[in-house]
């Protein structure tokens, strides 16, 4: 079985005007279905844009990018979006729910554009909000849930369409440590049941769930490997 | 992703700022009541006018004999007794564009039955008068040539007079006494209604020409005859019929040079054409200002649009990111901004249309609601949306997701 992403020589040059940026400097690295990768390094490491083009939010400006089989590049606006709701789960730092909306309703959302019937749609969400230990929270709205909550709703909308790989970025920037804690907790047992989760942040301890770090310092890869703690925390 | 969904969240956005919805909504349906209520009042006051010109009759022009002038003093039109029933056997006979002709003598009379009396409109006339205006009777047969010729006593009456002196009981067959000679009641002539000029056309009876002429008028000129009636072979041959009427009677009444002609023509039907046009124009001119409104409607809902994409930007984003396709969210937002023009354009149609009855209640003037002025108002608050919500719309669809996500 070949790996669920593949990224071979990736660069990515922003241009302002006539100065010219280059984010990423050649990246390569693949994953495999069943890993749980988190991505470090400081601001400006060229993370967060590796992440934008993990998640087909941003398209490379040479190299090759193969998700789950597909090659993305060059492909319309139109089909990544199609490739980011069927391939990709996303959870943000943010949260990024939809406000006055129920929490059953966000979970929906992917399955939605997807063209999944109402009846059908709406099991699938339960099921979801179930795994993340949200079950008789689905008609709260965000507003109504706590931050520990409104994450794991945004990681059950993540996981509604059952993605090849779960992009975190940032998942515990904006929560305590206890909170912090229980969500990781929720993305190792997840991973355990054999979701792909590559995750972004700059706390080292947080990173310590995963399997395996990458390390990234002025849009290259310095480090590559596995810990030896992985998932022992807490 | 299904419509019924688009629509389900297009209706969750404009409840979630119900005031700002409303006062977007406020500019269509101003805009669509106004429309609707002008085009009602306007449409009121044409079908009126064409109402008066079906119940004189179509293409008909009216000859009135000239002023006299006695000691001094002018009599006005038709005071004088110029016309004969020559005139008309003469414009029959002599004017091709003219299809019939009929003079008329006209009198105020007693009518009198039983114990009933009433005082009404009498008019000697011949058969050709009631083809003129196209008038049949409701009961009993109308006047006919033999009537005529024989001068019968026998009258026909109208409507109103025969309410007044009959009830509801049938009055053909009757004796009734005008100017205390008695008549047979021969026929019922059908409701005419208002002439233009306000006058009750049922509040008349007719009796044969001759017959007014000896028994009834007794002017010291027997063949003279007040107006006449002339028919156009059609509308087209109407202003030429006219024509021909006014040079055969200048010739039969030797006049010549500047000497001033002792009869003259109306054409009704026309002065009522001009003021169906005016009335047209009215409704269209006040249309057309309503329309602004409409216009200045459409552009308060361009604005809160453009605002409501700035404000959701994130939503987007996060659409987006989950796998809306740009043509998504462009009819995410053009739901919204149809919907809105749509809800106003129902609320602006019920406002007008209540609006109007008003008007019409308050002030007499008729208002016509036509279906189709409804269902153009409907389809136009509705292009007002797609046109005024296109353009946020794109720009929301051509948001770059990474941007929109960051968005604070």
């Amino acid at each position: 079985m070949g790996p669920v992403i593949s990224l071979t020589d990736i660069r990515r040059v922003f241009t302002m005007g006539d100065q010219q940026f280059e984010a990423l400097k050649g990246i390569s690295f693949a994953v495999s279905a069943g890993e749980f990768v988190a991505i470090m390094g400081a601001s400006g490491s060229g993370k967060s844009t590796c992440m934008n083009i993990l998640g087909c939010l941003d398209i490379p400006t040479s190299g090759n990018y193969h998700l789950d089989g597909l090659d993305v590049g060059g492909m319309s606006t139109d089909r990544l979006a199609e490739v980011r709701n069927r391939k990709l789960g996303f959870v943000f730092q943010g949260f990024n729910l939809l406000a006055r909306t129920p929490a059953i309703e966000n979970v929906e959302l992917p399955l939605v554009y997807a063209g999944i019937p109402t009846r059908e749609r709406h099991l699938m969400a339960q099921r979801a909000l179930e795994q993340v230990g949200l079950s008789g929270k689905e008609n709260n709205h965000p507003s109504q849930l706590s931050g520990g909550q409104q994450q794991r709703v945004a990681i059950a909308r993540a996981l509604v369409n059952s993605p090849a790989v779960i992009l975190a970025d940032e998942p515990t920037g904006n929560l305590d440590s206890s909170t912090s804690e229980e969500i990781m907790g929720l993305f190792t047992a997840l991973n355990r049941q054999g979701i792909t989760i590559i995750m972004v942040t700059h706390e080292r301890d947080v990173a310590e769930y995963a399997a395996r770090q990458i390390t990234f310092r002025d849009g290259r890869i310095i480090s590559d490997g596995q810990t030896i703690h992985s998932g022992q925390r807490g | 992703m299904d419509f019924l969904q688009t629509v389900k969240i297009a209706l969750r956005a404009l409840r979630t700022n119900k005031m700002r919805s409303f006062l977007t909504m406020l500019g269509i349906i101003i805009g669509i009541a106004a429309v609707i209520a002008m085009m009602a009042v306007g449409s009121g006051a044409s079908y009126v006018i064409s109402q008066q010109i079906a119940s004189i009759g179509s293409n008909i022009i009216l000859v009135l004999p000239g002023s006299t002038t006695s000691g001094g003093l002018r009599s006005g039109s038709g005071g004088s007794q110029t016309l004969t029933s020559d005139d008309v056997k003469a414009i029959m006979a002599e004017c091709p564009s003219v299809d019939l002709a009929a003079p008329t003598v006209r009198s105020s009379a007693l009518v009198v039955f039983g114990n009933l009396n009433w005082s009404t409109v009498l008019m000697g006339t011949t058969p050709e008068m009631f083809e003129i205006r196209e008038w049949g009777v409701s009961a009993g047969r109308s006047i006919n040539q033999q009537d005529v010729d024989g001068a019968a006593k026998v009258c026909l009456l109208g409507q109103t007079v025969a309410e007044n002196l009959f009830g509801s009981s049938d009055p053909v067959g009757k004796m009734v006494r005008i100017k205390k000679v008695p008549f047979t009641v021969i026929g019922l002539l059908d409701h005419k209604g208002q002439s233009p000029q306000g006058q009750d056309q049922d509040d008349a009876v007719f009796v044969p020409l001759r017959t007014a002429q000896r028994n009834l008028i007794r002017s010291p000129f027997p063949n003279s005859v007040g107006a006449l009636m002339v028919k156009g072979k059609s509308e087209q041959l109407l202003s030429k019929a006219e024509e021909e009427v006014n040079s055969l009677l200048k010739q039969r009444h030797r006049i010549t040079g500047s000497k001033e002609p002792d009869f003259s023509t109306r054409n009704l039907s026309e002065i009522l054409a001009v003021a169906e046009q005016s009335a047209k124009a009215m409704s269209l001119l006040l249309g057309a200002v309503a329309s602004i409104s409409l216009l200045v409607g459409g552009i308060g809902i361009m604005n809160i649009m453009l605002v409501s994409v700035t404000e959701r930007t994130r939503e987007i984003g996060i659409r987006m990111a989950i796998g809306a396709k740009k043509n998504d969210i462009l009819l995410q937002f053009m739901t919204e901004a149809v919907l809105l023009t749509m809800l106003g354009g129902v609320i602006g149609i019920a406002l007008g249309t209540g609006g109007a009855t008003v008007v019409s209640r308050m002030l007499s003037w008729p208002t016509l609601i036509s279906f189709q002025s409804i269902t153009i108002a409907f389809v136009f608050s509705a292009v007002v949306g797609i046109f005024f919500g296109f353009y946020p719309a794109k720009k929301a669809a051509g948001l770059n997701p990474i941007d929109a996500l960051r968005y604070e």
